[in-house]
């Protein structure tokens, strides 16, 4: 299908989902995550303000570097590793098909 | 002990706003707010970035939001209760509610619009196993009394300008300050992150970068943060004080606690007419509520406490009719 790539997420259980996303919506990772109900929390909308969308790239995707408010907000976040992203800041596009992340975990 | 007509509980964009529609029915309302400052998340998180969906704004920012609203409810001279959480309530014998803050103080109306948002703004805590077994032991999540650390070992953890000014501060006064960050870069003003690097060049601080707090230790009191680096892996360092600074976070916070249906972090209301709670008299709206077909938008906020305030009017005056008036016919009539 055109405009609608696979993205597999893991869940804090370890569970897979594999998802059909949209490329052609504006559509980001955290709002993928949202639209299957996925526990996202995305509390700030998507302004990388909140870090609750925090995720790991698990797959060697040729992502865009973080901005320094996505560092600036991983800073403020927890269980931060070399991979991690902000999935508000990860936009859906076709170069993405077979992207797998993993939700990292949430403090209290 | 203060008393209104209608207790908001926040004064984010929503609570603000309801003053305003109260006002124009005679009604009075007093605001309480865990922040030291009116505006909520507008203030306190994103008060620079332009919002683009308020009727009538092609863009304003939100901190400039904050400051019509404030100018806009001024007429109906609002009672402002800041930086103090709103901690419990009672139904009194005359069938009107008390809340009383934090600190104490009491506020009692017919009334109450829980406009909460995302709930109240506290520290973000770090999640090692331990920490609240230390936390006032030697862990504390703000300086309140820099006094506190003359000639004591202190490690902060952060990476932003609260981190950075307070390692500044506290080179002169404690006998060693470590900075741990997860990075080696920082955000925050420029003349702080020099500042801060000048002092580790110097001597004078300790900078811990590629690095994170992951233990503490002490028998009844913290003696020890284990300290886990890229390079060198875990290193354990004594110290008398931690002090995470990891920004704030909100929390739904006592509220959770009042006997009020909740899912997911949100208040559910019973119907899109008065956005009331299974308590009656207790209202929610903005985004701390839920319900079939909610966005969480200012402007739907508004609308909310535009509905509201006609279902408060007759708790307060329950013999009394409210006459809908529109502000182009008879102005703005204040207190």
């Amino acid at each position: 299908m055109d405009n609608t790539i696979k993205v597999t997420v893991i869940d804090r259980e370890d569970k897979e989902h594999v998802l059909d996303a949209p490329t052609d919506m504006n559509m980001n990772m955290m709002e993928l995550c949202k639209s299957y109900e996925l526990p996202v929390e995305g509390t700030c909308g998507g302004m990388a303000l909140c870090a609750s969308c925090h995720i790991y790239v698990l797959s060697d995707h040729d992502l865009h570097e973080a901005s320094d408010d996505e560092e600036d907000m991983l800073d403020q976040a927890f269980f931060v590793e070399d991979n991690s992203r902000l999935g508000c800041q990860i936009r859906l596009a076709n170069k993405l098909d077979g992207l797998k992340v993993k939700l990292a975990p949430v403090g209290e | 002990m203060i008393e209104t007509d209608i207790i908001i509980i926040g004064a984010g964009p929503v609570g603000l706003f309801t003053v305003f529609e109260a006002g124009l029915l005679k009604l009075r309302c007093h605001l309480i707010d865990a922040l030291p400052q009116p505006g909520g998340q507008l203030t306190e998180i994103y008060p620079k970035k332009p919002i683009y969906d308020i009727p009538g704004f092609p863009d304003i920012l939100a901190g400039d939001l904050i400051d019509n609203l404030m100018k806009q409810i001024e007429p109906f001279k609002p009672g402002f209760t800041l930086g103090e959480r709103a901690e419990t309530y009672e139904k009194l014998e005359d069938g009107r509610f008390k809340v009383t803050t934090i600190k104490g103080t009491e506020v009692v109306a017919p009334a109450i619009a829980i406009a909460g948002g995302l709930g109240s703004f506290e520290p973000r805590k770090p999640p090692i196993s331990n920490l609240a077994d230390y936390e006032d032991k030697g862990v504390e999540y703000m300086i309140r009394e820099p006094e506190l650390y003359r000639d004591k070992r202190v490690v902060i953890a952060g990476g932003g300008d609260s981190a950075l000014d307070w390692t500044i501060f506290l080179a002169d006064i404690a006998k060693e300050v470590v900075l741990v960050h997860r990075r080696t870069s920082f955000r925050g003003a420029l003349d702080s992150v020099e500042k801060v690097a000048e002092l580790a060049e110097s001597g004078k601080i300790s900078l811990v970068t590629n690095a994170q707090i992951v233990g503490l230790g002490g028998e009844g009191r913290l003696s020890e943060v284990v300290i886990k680096t890229k390079k060198e892996g875990e290193i354990r360092k004594e110290t008398d004080h931690f002090v995470p600074l990891f920004g704030l976070t909100p929390k739904l916070g006592p509220i959770g606690d009042w006997g009020l249906e909740i899912v997911k972090n949100a208040i559910v209301v019973d119907n899109t007419l008065d956005y009331a709670t299974n308590v009656p008299g207790i209202f929610a709206i903005g985004d701390v509520n839920t319900y079939p077909g909610k966005l969480k938008l200012i402007l739907c906020g508004f609308h909310e406490a535009t509905l509201m305030v006609q279902s408060a009017f007759k708790l307060v005056y329950p013999d009394k009719k409210a006459s809908f008036k529109y502000t182009t016919v008879n102005g703005v009539n204040g207190f």
